[in-house]
C-alpha cells in the first residue's frame, strides 16, 4: 500500500463519522419539527372538534293563534312580526310547571337560543297550515347547556361557581331522560355569520370574505407580479440606475413588516380614494401590496432558469420577443411562478395585522355577497372569538383555525395540480 | 488596435488584412468592414467576406477567434444581447440586413439557425418542427401543415426513425436525433441561408456523419455557414474555409487549399496543430 493510499485510509473513518453524524442531526431535526407540528395539530384538533357538534333541544310547541295574533290567512308582514318567543316560553312552562321566581324563570327560557323564535317564525311562514297545531321542533341549545352537554362544565363544582344552577341539572336530566337533547353535526359553523352569542356564531361570513378577499388579491398581485418580473429579467436595460433602484426596493418590501402596508392602504386607499373601509376590496388590495414583492421576487427567479437555448431557438426561428415570452419563457417558468404565488397568497390568507389598520375587524354579522359588503376574514375571526369570555368561543376558535388550514390545503392542493400540469421535462 | 497577446508558438503573428479569395461573384450574404463591439471591448476587427450561393463555407479558428460572434451577426442573433454592437455592411441578397426597414423577425425567417447544443422545445415532435410555420401562418389549414412537417423531417433524415412518435416529446431523443429535429425544426420554415454553430460538437462520430451527411444533400437548396472545431470536419463538408484568429479573419481560400497549401503562417500552424 502507497502512502498516499494510506493516509486516505486514515482520513476515510473521520469522514465517515462525520458524514454519519450529519445524518443524525438532519433527521433529528425532522423529528423535532414533525413533533411540534404533531402537538400543535393535536391540540387544536382535541379543543376544535367538539365544535363541529352543537346540542339540540326538541320541544313541542303549540302554535297558539291567540297568543300569536295571527292566523292562517294573515299576511306575510303579521306573521314575520308575530311574538313566537312566546309560545316557546309556554312550551317551556308547560314541561316545567313548577318553576317559580324570576331569575329561574329567565334562567328556563335560556334552555333555548334565542334563534329558537326566527327558527319557528321561517318555519311558519313556509307552512302556515301549522297554525293551530301542537308540532314538536328541534331548537338550538344555549351555549351553556351545549358546554355541560359537552362535559366542558363540571357538576361537581359547588354551585356558586357553576354556570349551570342545580334547578337547571334537574331540568337537563329530564329532558335527557326523555330524549329531547341531542348532539348533531354544527351546520350553524358553516351557515352563519359572526354572532354574540357562541351557538349561533359562523364562520360563513368570514369563509365568504376570505374568499373575495383573495380573489382581489390574486387578479391584482398576479398578473402585476409576473409583467413585472418578466419585464424586469427580460425587457429592463441593463446596468441602468433606476432599474437597480427598483429591484432594491423590491427586495426591501418584501421584508418590510405587514402592518406598515395596513397603515399605508388606511392612508392612501381610505383616506385619499375614499373606498369602503373593512371591504373585500380594501383588504384584497393591501393584501395584493403586500404579496407583490414575494411573488415577483420568486417569478424572476424562475424566469431567470428557463434555459436561453430554448429561447435563442426560438429567436432563430424568427420569433419576437413578446412571442418568445409568452410561448416559452412563461410556461417553462410558471411552475417556479405558481410556487411564489402560492407562498405569497398563503401569506395573505393569514394575514390579520394589516387588516386590523383598514376595519376588517369590525363586527359583521351578515354574510358577504360581494367584494363591496363589510365582512371579515378568517384570521381576523380567529382573532376576535379568542378576545369573547364565552367558554363555547373557545372551541370555536379552535374550530376556525382547523377551517383555516383546511382551506389553506385546498389552495395549496390546487396550486400543486396546476404546477403539474405546466411541468416539463427535458 | 491591441495586439495579439502570447499562447503558444508561432501565435504571435502579426495580421494585415485577409489572404485568399474572401470575395466571390455570386454572393448569397457578404459583410463589408464588421466591426462588433461587447460594451468596449472589441471582438471583431474588420471582416470582409462573402458567402456563395449553394456553398457550405466553414469557419474553423480557435476557441474565442469571433466566429460564432461573426456568425450570429448575420441573422441579428446579437440584437438579443444588450451590450453588443455591431457596424459595417451586411447584406442578404445585395439587401442591408441591419437597415432600419429590415425586419429582424423576417430576416431570421430566411436565415436560420442551428445550435451547438441541441434545443428543442419541451413540446412534442410535430409541434417541434411546425412552430416556425405556425409563427409564420404558412400553413393555411391542418394537412398543410401536416405535409410541411413529414417533408422538413423527411429532409433532415429523421422521417424514418420517428414517423410513429410525432406526439412524443422532442426532448425524448437522443442527442444526434434532437440535433436533426432542430434542423428539420429550422428547414420547415424554408429559409435561404442555415447557419450552423458548431452543430456536431455534442454528438458521437455516428450522429456527426449523418449530419454531414445531410449538410451535403441540404447544399442543393440552402446557402450554409458552418462554425466547426473539427478540421476533419470542414475538410469534408465545406467548399470554402475561413480561417479567424483573435477577432480577424486571416485567410479565406477553396477548402482544398487551405488544408493542402494554406496561404498564411497563422492558418498553416493552427492546421498543423502548434496552437489552438
Amino acid at each position: 500500500m502507497s502512502e498516499t493510499t494510506k493516509k486516505i485510509q486514515q482520513g476515510l473513518k473521520k469522514r465517515y463519522a462525520r458524514e454519519k453524524r450529519f445524518r443524525f442531526f438532519g433527521l433529528l431535526s425532522i423529528l423535532i419539527s414533525f413533533t411540534f407540528l404533531l402537538v400543535l395539530l393535536t391540540t387544536i384538533s382535541s379543543k376544535g372538534l367538539p365544535a363541529f357538534q352543537q346540542t339540540y333541544i326538541k320541544l313541542d310547541v303549540l302554535l297558539d293563534e291567540d297568543v300569536l295574533g295571527v292566523n292562517k290567512t294573515s299576511e306575510h308582514q303579521a306573521l314575520f312580526a308575530a311574538n313566537y318567543g312566546k309560545v316557546i316560553k309556554n312550551s317551556l312552562k308547560t314541561m316545567f310547571p313548577n318553576v317559580k321566581g324570576r331569575k329561574q324563570k329567565r334562567a328556563l327560557k335560556n334552555l333555548v337560543s334565542k334563534s329558537a323564535a326566527y327558527d319557528l317564525r321561517d318555519e311558519v311562514i313556509k307552512n302556515p297550515d301549522l297554525l293551530g297545531t301542537t308540532r314538536s321542533f328541534w331548537f338550538l341549545a344555549k351555549d351553556d347547556i351545549d358546554m355541560f352537554m359537552k362535559g366542558k362544565i363540571d357538576r361537581n363544582v359547588p354551585e356558586a361557581d357553576r354556570r349551570i344552577k342545580d334547578y337547571q341539572l334537574l331540568w337537563i336530566e329530564q329532558l335527557m331522560t326523555e330524549e329531547r337533547l341531542e348532539k348533531r353535526f354544527n351546520t350553524v359553523l358553516f351557515s352563519a355569520g359572526d354572532s354574540r352569542e357562541p351557538e349561533q356564531a359562523g364562520l360563513k361570513g368570514a369563509v365568504m370574505g376570505s374568499l373575495f378577499t383573495m380573489l382581489v388579491t390574486f387578479f391584482l398581485s398576479f398578473p402585476i407580479a409576473v409583467a413585472a418580473a418578466a419585464y424586469l429579467e427580460e425587457f429592463a436595460p441593463q446596468n441602468n440606475r433606476w432599474v437597480d433602484m427598483i429591484e432594491i426596493n423590491i427586495n426591501n418590501l418584501a421584508a418590510v413588516p405587514s402592518i406598515v402596508f395596513g397603515l399605508l392602504g388606511l392612508a392612501v386607499y381610505i383616506s385619499f380614494f375614499g373606498i369602503p373601509r373593512s371591504t373585500p376590496l380594501i383588504g384584497g388590495l393591501v393584501l395584493a401590496l403586500m404579496s407583490l414583492p414575494t411573488i415577483i421576487i420568486a417569478s424572476r427567479a424562475a424566469i431567470k432558469s428557463v434555459p436561453s437555448s430554448i429561447k435563442e431557438a426560438a429567436v432563430g426561428l424568427g420569433a419576437s420577443p413578446i412571442q418568445v415570452l409568452f410561448q416559452h419563457t412563461l410556461p417553462l417558468a410558471m411552475p417556479g411562478i405558481l410556487t411564489g404565488t402560492i407562498i405569497g397568497m398563503a401569506q395573505a390568507l393569514g394575514e390579520t395585522a394589516p387588516l386590523l389598520m383598514i376595519g376588517m375587524v369590525a363586527f359583521v354579522a351578515e354574510v358577504p355577497s360581494g367584494v363591496m359588503d363589510p365582512s371579515t376574514v378568517m384570521p381576523v375571526q380567529i382573532y376576535l372569538w379568542s378576545d369573547s369570555p364565552e367558554r363555547a368561543f373557545t372551541e370555536r376558535t379552535s374550530a376556525a383555525i382547523m377551517v383555516l388550514l383546511g382551506f389553506l390545503v385546498l389552495m395549496n392542493l390546487f396550486a400543486i395540480m396546476l404546477r403539474k400540469k405546466f411541468e416539463r421535462h427535458w | 488596435m491591441k495586439t495579439n497577446t502570447t499562447t503558444g508558438d508561432g501565435f504571435n503573428i502579426e495580421i494585415n488584412g485577409t489572404v485568399g479569395t474572401p470575395f466571390t461573384d455570386n454572393a448569397k450574404m457578404g459583410s463589408r468592414n464588421c466591426d462588433v463591439f461587447y460594451a468596449d471591448k472589441q471582438a471583431i476587427f474588420d471582416i470582409n467576406l462573402d458567402i456563395g450561393k449553394h456553398e457550405i463555407i466553414a469557419m474553423i479558428g480557435p476557441s474565442g477567434c469571433g466566429k460564432s460572434t461573426y456568425l450570429r451577426v448575420l441573422n441579428r442573433m446579437n440584437d438579443t444581447i444588450p451590450i453588443c454592437r455591431v457596424t459595417g455592411e451586411h447584406t442578404l441578397d445585395d439587401e442591408d440586413i441591419y437597415a432600419k426597414k429590415m425586419d429582424p423577425v423576417l430576416l431570421r425567417a430566411r436565415v436560420g439557425m442551428v445550435f451547438q447544443k441541441p434545443n428543442p422545445f419541451p413540446k412534442s415532435i410535430y409541434d417541434n418542427v411546425a412552430y416556425g410555420a405556425r409563427l409564420h401562418g404558412l400553413a393555411s389549414n391542418r394537412s398543410e401543415l401536416d405535409d410541411l412537417v413529414e417533408a422538413s423531417l423527411i429532409k433532415a433524415g429523421l422521417f424514418k426513425e420517428v414517423k410513429d412518435d410525432l406526439q412524443k416529446s422532442g426532448t425524448g431523443l437522443s442527442g444526434g436525433q434532437q440535433q436533426r429535429l432542430c434542423i428539420a425544426r429550422a428547414i420547415a420554415v424554408d429559409p435561404e441561408v442555415i447557419l450552423m454553430d458548431e452543430p456536431t460538437s455534442a454528438l458521437d462520430p455516428i450522429a456527426t456523419a449523418l449530419i454531414e451527411e445531410l449538410m451535403d444533400e441540404l447544399r442543393q437548396n440552402y446557402t450554409i455557414a458552418i462554425v466547426t472545431h473539427s478540421m476533419q470536419q470542414a475538410a469534408r463538408v465545406s467548399q470554402r474555409t475561413a480561417y479567424f484568429h483573435m477577432g480577424k479573419l486571416v485567410e479565406v481560400n477553396a477548402t482544398d487549399k487551405v488544408f493542402t497549401n494554406p496561404e498564411h503562417q497563422l492558418t498553416e500552424n493552427y492546421i498543423t496543430g502548434r496552437f489552438g
